[in-house]
């Protein structure tokens, strides 16, 4: 399977997700790469690239649920360590300094993945682990690995079905956690994924047709594995361009057949909006508002009457603590 | 030999059949069921009809407001019809499927001896300080008091003035109509006091249909149990600035009085940290006519997203975060102004962004680097900082300027930086917001049941249900008594119930099973030992129809 130029059809998937919230008109992001060993670089390379373009685009770590399901920077097997490029050549090492992996390994399962969209989380959970999208918030779900028709394969030992995906998100929408949602999916036969979809407010994309198998881009022969998907590659060369003032809408992105060989699918009939209005931005990056402060209260200069008694230990307390997470096998 | 054969086989076949046949009831009689019974999903009983009942739920919002009548302020004869209540009963109209009625019960009552000497001394402040003290007065009532129409208290074109602790004047009149013409200014007051259609649209802002945006709808903090209000120093220069603020004295003598008057509200705490060599993402540019640098009112947004990450809100705790940032700019940048859509700088040099927090740039004066070499060290100003930073807390929290009526006179702000009524309309607001909340959990949960069968309810989960449904209809109740406080806690514990419900984590649906893998785990237990039973009740059922047709036919 490790051998170079050829197109990848295993249907085994590790899925990256990402998972964008955007809270009140921010965009949250889920991004699952749910494919493990060394041969799938090139999901966890998908999801990686993704991360980097939207936090290019601005959002900030606390808005990015990242799952990875295996480790590849770090894998003995790479003779770069500490990378993950995209491109061959390796022009682009989307492992960068600051990436922020929120579940990693074992920790990427179906069920970790439907508390953290349902929010049926144990509350022991940290804040970066969590969801934390509300009714304003646009989500983008990006899922990458080895799926089939109506499944998508986590860790090579569990599967996560269509329904289950759709009555997930049936349960986001009754809770109101999310305003809008676009689903992308680059496995084999991505199409069946979103079929069961039923609640509103969904856009999905998918990289190919039930029956058809999303091939994988280029092999680099130094690092000995295909790099990317091409569909995700071609995505990623249309959001290079996307800068967070840019007006492109949903329908300029298409990856034409001739450059994707896989037919990609979409879904906007449970969308509210046309997707020609619906700006990228809306779910790609994110601007808050803002509001200038023009007045103040004023205060008189107390000299020094200390009247409340006042807890010393509520401040300076150390804020910026090494985030442990729970030992989740 | 030939007959007995017969008979004894002709025994072992009524026997044969009599044993199929009970082997067939005990499988379809007791099997079926017991199968049925034990692979269902566990529902725990829940109220199903009164949660469809709270959809229908008629909240009434009750102000209790005593009128105060002076002995000048009435005509005699309307003076002989005191004590009376009389009621003021609207309908709040908004597109909400809750309806909502605004109610003001008015009793009206004579002034005591020692209030009608407390209202005619000369001044406001000398009044307010002998009349009724606060701890009196529950939270959410009002008490007005009616002066005459002559008196000096109120300067003589105003015709009330709203104080800081749930009391207010209004002159009276002397008129055939008085009561009324008292009642409607009464209204008015209560009403920019505590409840008006644009509090309650704030409040159920994220529940109504989104036709209009609204700067001041979209700005408040939703309601939560708790806070955590952050401050930070941003020193992205410390070569030249060294930077000391004292933050703790500042908190203690500024901000926690303000957090005391608001803990009803919420249980909020307070840290603070400083950050070196921390930027803003967005460069400044240079103003040649004032020599300085400015950001521009479209950079402000792109600014919040490249620091936040630095300041580990999320690590700090599962409340809401609010962060209130004080920058230094480096020299280089220095001194950095913000500027309005106009072009003009902001009086505050502050901005802040809705359900986030604020930032405030703070300019060192140009005289600290005459003398001295750099680090210079820069002793910040905290009065002028915590004045920026409680504004922007009073309207993150949604405490906006009431609407007043004409002719009023409004009390300057207290030391606290809140007045009692304002924290009566946060809890209103934040009363009704939580039930609608609690109301949208429970039915949706409602709904989520119906429609996903293999969701389990185990009977904790149906516990907090039952917790919860009692816990909004004794918050309307309250509400509709006329006592806020209570109202306020039953809303809260409606709202924590019926999340912790809505979220526990035993109801995922982990294990679906589509169809087909029903039928392929069921197949080969059962088809094995239904088709013998099967045959041979078919065989049976057509051996006897043909014995019943027999001695038709030979007869």
């Amino acid at each position: 399977m490790v051998s170079a130029g050829f197109p990848s059809r295993a249907l085994n998937a590790r899925a990256g997700l990402l998972l964008l919230c955007l809270g009140s008109l921010a965009a949250s992001q889920i991004e699952v790469c749910t494919s493990r060993f060394w041969f799938n670089y090139r999901h966890v390379a998908n999801t990686l690239s993704v991360y980097r373009s939207v936090k290019r685009l601005g959002i900030p770590d606390s808005h990015i649920v990242l799952m990875l399901a295996d480790d590849m920077a770090c894998n003995p097997r790479n003779p770069k360590p500490a990378t993950v490029f995209s491109h061959k050549n390796m022009e682009l090492n989307v492992y960068g300094d600051d990436v922020e992996v929120d579940y990693r390994s074992y920790e990427v399962t179906v069920e970790n993945f439907l508390r953290v969209l349902t929010g049926r989380i144990p509350p022991s959970t940290p804040r970066s682990k969590r969801l934390l999208s509300d009714d304003r918030s646009n989500i983008l779900i990006y899922m990458t690995g080895h799926g089939g028709n109506g499944f998508l394969k986590f860790q090579d030992s569990e599967e996560i079905t269509n329904i289950e995906l759709a009555d997930a998100f049936e349960q986001m929408w009754q809770k109101r956690r999310y305003n809008e949602l676009l689903f992308i999916i680059d496995t084999c036969q991505g199409a069946s994924m979103y079929e069961r979809f039923y609640s509103p407010n969904i856009m999905a994309l998918a990289s190919s047709q039930v029956g058809e198998d999303s091939l994988s881009h280029q092999p680099d022969p130094a690092i000995g594995v295909h790099l990317m998907d091409r569909y995700t590659y071609y995505v990623l060369e249309f959001l290079e361009e996307i800068n967070p003032a840019s007006q492109t809408n949903m329908n300029d992105l298409v990856c034409p057949k001739s450059l994707c060989v896989s037919t990609p699918g979409h879904r906007t009939d449970l969308f509210q909006r046309d997707p020609k209005n619906v700006l990228i931005t809306d779910f790609f990056g994110s601007v808050r508002k803002v509001e200038i402060t023009t007045e103040t209260i004023s205060l008189q200069p107390h000299s020094g009457i200390v009247e409340s008694r006042y807890k010393e230990d509520h401040m300076d307390e150390e804020l910026i603590e090494p985030l442990k997470y729970a030992e989740q096998l | 030999m030939a007959a007995a054969g017969a008979a004894t086989t002709d025994l072992e076949v009524i026997r044969g059949k009599r044993s199929a046949l009970f082997f067939a009831a005990v499988a379809i009689v007791l099997g079926l069921p017991l199968w049925w019974k034990t692979t269902e999903t566990y529902r725990a009983p829940l109220p199903y009809s009164e949660i469809s009942g709270l959809n229908a739920l008629q909240l009434r919002l009750t102000v209790p407001v005593t009128v105060v009548f002076t002995r000048e302020s009435l005509p005699l004869d309307d003076q002989e019809k005191l004590p009376l209540t009389v009621v003021h009963e609207r309908e709040i109209p908004l597109k909400y499927k809750m309806k909502i009625k605004c109610r003001f019960q008015k009793a009206y009552r004579r002034a005591l001896d020692r209030e009608e000497k407390a209202l005619s001394l000369g001044s406001l402040q000398e009044a307010e300080s002998m009349l009724v003290e606060p701890q009196e007065q529950a939270t959410g009532s009002l008490t007005v008091y009616v002066i005459s129409e002559h008196s000096s208290l109120l300067p003589q074109d105003m015709l009330s003035y709203i104080g800081p602790k749930r009391t207010a004047v209004v002159r009276g009149i002397m008129h055939r109509e008085a009561f009324n013409i008292i009642g409607r200014r009464v209204i008015q007051v209560a009403q920019a006091m505590s409840l008006t259609e644009d509090v309650l649209a704030a409040a159920l802002a994220d529940h109504l249909p989104e036709d209009k945006w609204s700067a001041d709808k979209r700005r408040p903090l939703k309601s939560s149990l708790g806070y955590e209000i952050t401050f930070s120093l941003l020193n992205p220069d410390p070569k030249s600035h060294d930077v000391h603020w004292d933050i703790e004295g500042a908190v203690q003598r500024y901000v926690q009085p303000f957090l005391n008057a608001l803990s009803v509200a919420g249980n909020i705490s307070v840290d603070s940290q400083i950050l070196y060599y921390a930027v803003l993402g967005v460069n400044p540019r240079f103003d040649p006519a004032s020599s300085s640098y400015y950001l521009a009112a479209h950079n402000l947004p792109h600014v919040i997203n490249p620091v936040e990450s630095r300041l580990g809100s999320s690590a700090a705790s599962l409340y809401p975060v609010l962060n209130f940032l004080l920058y230094v700019p480096e020299l280089a940048h220095a001194p950095l102004y913000i500027q309005d859509k106009d072009g003009a700088p902001v009086a505050t040099n502050a901005f802040h962004s809705p359900r986030w927090g604020g930032i405030m740039v703070y300019n060192v004066d140009p005289n600290a680097y005459n003398a001295s070499e750099l680090p210079v060290r820069v002793e910040v100003d905290m009065v002028r900082v915590m004045e920026v930073f409680l504004a922007q807390l009073r309207l993150l929290f949604g405490i906006a300027q009431p609407q007043v009526p004409p002719k009023c006179l409004l009390s300057g702000p207290q030391s606290e930086g809140l007045m009692t009524w304002e924290l009566d309309r946060l809890l209103w607001a934040r009363s009704v917001e939580n039930l609608a909340t609690a109301t949208t959990t429970l039915t949706s949960l409602a709904q989520l049941l119906g429609k996903i069968s293999n969701i389990v309810i185990k009977d904790d989960v149906a516990s907090e249900v039952y917790r919860a449904v009692a816990a909004v209809q004794k918050a309307a109740e309250e509400l509709a008594a006329g006592h806020l406080a209570s109202a306020f806690v039953a809303s809260q514990e409606a709202v924590t119930s019926s999340e912790r419900a809505f979220f526990d984590p035993s109801l995922l649906h982990l294990l679906y099973f589509p169809d087909d893998q029903k039928f392929a785990i069921y197949i080969p237990l059962f088809l094995p030992m239904a088709v013998p039973i099967l045959l041979s009740l078919v065989k049976i059922f057509l051996e006897t129809r043909k014995s019943w047709k027999k001695p038709e036919k030979i007869d």
